[in-house]
């Protein structure tokens, strides 16, 4: 430590170091540069095939309904907790089907935005 | 405990709804200043006041009354409505609401120029979310008609005028900042007001437990006379009891069968008699608890189909509703408001479901001209009664008229929004000029059309906001290669299509029995057909003028897709 001035030059290096790659990804999401629209492209079709599976699984689900209901109408008739199937479900279940699904949604897209603020904030993408 | 004593609580909690509603807007007109007050609040909106005011102004007259109303008529297959209005917010939350948001946008039409560039597209865009929202207005002011009508006796046209005059008032004094507190304030409103008598009556029916699957239609418990004001057609299962007078019938029905009721005619059934139900509904016990039987009409499983593909994109499409999303201050904020939506909304339907099955108990007489929209207003003084039945009955019309206003409300905003921003110099002076125009215009329709169930009414609209602004979204959002032209010729295909289907559909100008009921099925309930012709139309065209694809798309994309934290998040502002 014969010089005062030595340990403040090496910190700025090091964040140097660190920060130039973060500011390289950031700077090609936000011009759009090849690597960057590579990015931005995997978000949305990441985000899309989630959304489209969740309501793929509910569409699904829900258009069952109507069907199962006409080929076997003595299934609605079954009666839990002193209500019909198809009240209880109709009427109540679905519900909290439907936002159970929604709270899904959040979670995994939200881990889908912070993997994709990962690659672009701290690791770089592989090039 | 007399009627005009009941007639006065119940002017009492129409008065102090509309009241409270003109306050909290005027409180919030002291924090609205500027053009970005008045069309989103300037952007800072929390999770839970949004959801709120967001479900206050989606459940409608439509939701209110409409709900109960067709449970109480149809049974089971009505019960997809409530599903259906709420699994549109599921939709909403996985395609639309955090990259809508992130766009920066602050209306519709203002999403598809951000989008597309094309300010040709946006003032089409601009025009089918005016039509959208005048034909959504139209059935919230014919439901305060028949809600005025039922509670005090006033001629019909009172209600859309006194609605109407609120809601200016309301929008022209404060915009959406004000407008924020009012819904939020209407949602627990409205939840009051159907939770209370619906839980009372459960308490009731608890005690009592009547048959509700029977092998037989529904019974009056005490005498009761019935006035047809319109030529209406009955099934008669067990004729015991019910006698008619009129210009074709006089004396005691004979036989079990259908039977004409002219206009004129007065139907007087004695108590415990069996109530004759309007031809097109399940008129036993058995036919009405179970699926299957349709909302009237034939082919019963397409119209549930074509009812689950209008309401769970329709919410999509809904520009009122939509333009709330963008008050949310980012993506993050605007998902996890779509979520809160759905929690509300379920709470909610809960109680109009309940309310149904007891209007069916209760007050079967309304089954028989089929005006079963009243049911929610007629009920807590018919199976209550007494001193709690009209308090109880006050503030079902408290809840009630906070639903016209609520959804009236959020309508005019955008109606205002859109033609101020897109056809004058979206200054305030022009917000309010075009709120007062917005606002008079449907009044005159909504006297026109008043033969079509409120939820019917709303499941058309539904189905042209679908076949619209739906498509032109998801596919914006979504679909890199959507053109300006491709975008324009789904939005007017989607419209005309299904705009016509309304239009012929509210007069009935299709025979019901032509071609096995096919033609006539399929304009009542258009969206199965007139979605995906919209959606297709939107490809195909962009395809043919692919050349046409925004330069910029790729930032475009970004800027909606991707996390505010990277910081490339701009927010639009009108210009003037």
């Amino acid at each position: 430590m014969t010089r005062p001035g030595r340990p403040q030059r090496e910190r700025v290096v090091l964040a140097h170091r660190r920060g130039t790659r973060m500011v390289h990804t950031r700077v090609e999401v936000q011009e759009q540069t090849e690597v960057g629209d590579a990015l931005v492209r995997g978000l949305v079709r990441a985000q899309l095939g989630l959304a489209l599976r969740l309501a793929a699984v509910v569409a699904g689900g829900m258009a069952a309904l109507p069907l199962l209901n006409s080929a076997f109408p003595e299934l609605a008739a079954v009666t839990v907790f002193g209500m019909r199937l198809n009240w209880l479900i109709l009427a109540v279940l679905v519900y909290p089907v439907m936002y159970g699904v929604g709270r899904l949604f959040i979670r995994l897209a939200e881990q889908g935005e912070r993997d994709f603020m990962g690659v672009v904030d701290e690791d770089g993408p592989s090039r | 405990m007399n009627s005009s004593t009941a007639t006065a609580l119940t002017a009492g909690g129409l008065l102090a709804s509309a009241v409270a509603t003109v306050a909290i807007g005027a409180y919030g007109v002291r924090l609205a200043r500027t053009t970005s007050d008045f069309l989103v609040a300037s952007r800072t909106v929390g999770v839970r006041s949004n959801a709120a005011a967001i479900s206050g102004e989606y459940l409608s007259a439509a939701s209110f009354l409409g709900v109960a109303g067709l449970i109480a008529k149809y049974g089971a297959d009505a019960l997809w409505y409530p599903v259906g209005f709420t699994a549109g917010y599921l939709g909403l939350l996985l395609f639309v609401s955090a990259p809508l948001r992130r766009s920066g946008a602050y209306t519709v039409p203002d999403f598809a120029e951000f989008r597309l560039g094309s300010p040709r597209l946006r003032r089409v865009a601009m025009l089918v979310v005016v039509t959208v929202c005048v034909l959504y207005l139209v059935p919230q002011y014919q439901g305060a008609g028949l809600a005025l009508k039922t509670l005090l006796g006033v001629p019909v046209w009172i209600g859309p005028l006194l609605v109407g005059a609120i809601v200016i008032v309301n929008v022209v004094g404060g915009g959406m900042r004000s407008i924020t507190f009012v819904q939020a304030f209407q949602y627990w409103l409205k939840l009051t007001a159907v939770a209370v008598p619906a839980l009372v009556l459960l308490v009731h029916f608890g005690t009592e437990h009547p048959q509700l699957g029977g092998p037989l239609p529904p019974t009056v418990d005490r005498p009761t006379t019935v006035a047809v004001d319109t030529d209406v057609v009955v099934n008669v299962v067990d004729p015991a009891g019910v006698s008619a007078t009129g210009p074709t019938l006089d004396g005691a029905l004979e036989a079990p069968g259908q039977y004409t009721l002219p206009q004129g005619t007065t139907l007087t059934l004695a108590a415990g008699a069996q109530t004759p139900v309007v031809a097109g509904a399940p008129a036993t016990g058995a036919q009405w608890i179970g699926n299957g039987g349709g909302l009237g009409g034939k082919h019963p499983l397409y119209q549930v189909f074509s009812i689950m593909i209008a309401t769970f994109l329709g919410a999509m499409g809904l520009p009122h509703v939509l333009v709330r999303f963008y008050t949310n201050p980012d993506g993050r904020a605007a998902r996890r408001t779509a979520l809160a939506v759905i929690a509300l909304l379920s709470l909610f339907y809960l109680f109009p479901t309940l309310l149904g099955v007891f209007a069916r108990l209760y007050v079967p007489q309304l089954l028989i001209t089929g005006k079963s929209d009243a049911a929610v207003l007629l009920l807590p003084v018919a199976a209550i009664g007494g001193l709690p039945g009209a308090l109880i009955g006050a503030l079902v019309a408290a809840g009630a008229i906070a639903a016209f206003l609520a959804t009236s409300s959020g309508l005019l905003v955008s109606i205002a929004g859109a033609l101020s921003t897109d056809v004058l110099r979206g200054r305030v002076r022009d917000f309010r000029l075009m709120a007062v125009i917005g606002g008079l215009v449907p009044i005159p329709l909504s006297l026109a059309a008043t033969n079509l169930e409120l939820s019917r009414g709303v499941g058309l609209v539904f189905a042209v906001a679908a076949s619209t602004l739906c498509p032109l979204l998801v596919l914006g959002i979504w679909w890199r290669g959507l053109t300006a032209k491709g975008a324009a010729a789904g939005l007017i295909v989607g419209a005309l299509s299904s705009g016509l289907a309304a239009l012929v559909s509210v007069t009935g100008w299709v025979d019901d029995a032509a071609m096995r009921g096919w033609p006539a099925t399929l304009i009542g309930y258009p969206a199965t057909i007139t979605v995906p012709l919209a959606f297709a139309t939107m490809v195909i065209v962009s395809r043919l003028t692919r050349a046409d694809v925004t330069a910029d798309v790729a930032r475009i994309f970004a800027r909606m897709h991707v996390p505010e934290r990277l910081g490339m998040g701009v927010e639009r502002v009108p210009r003037g």
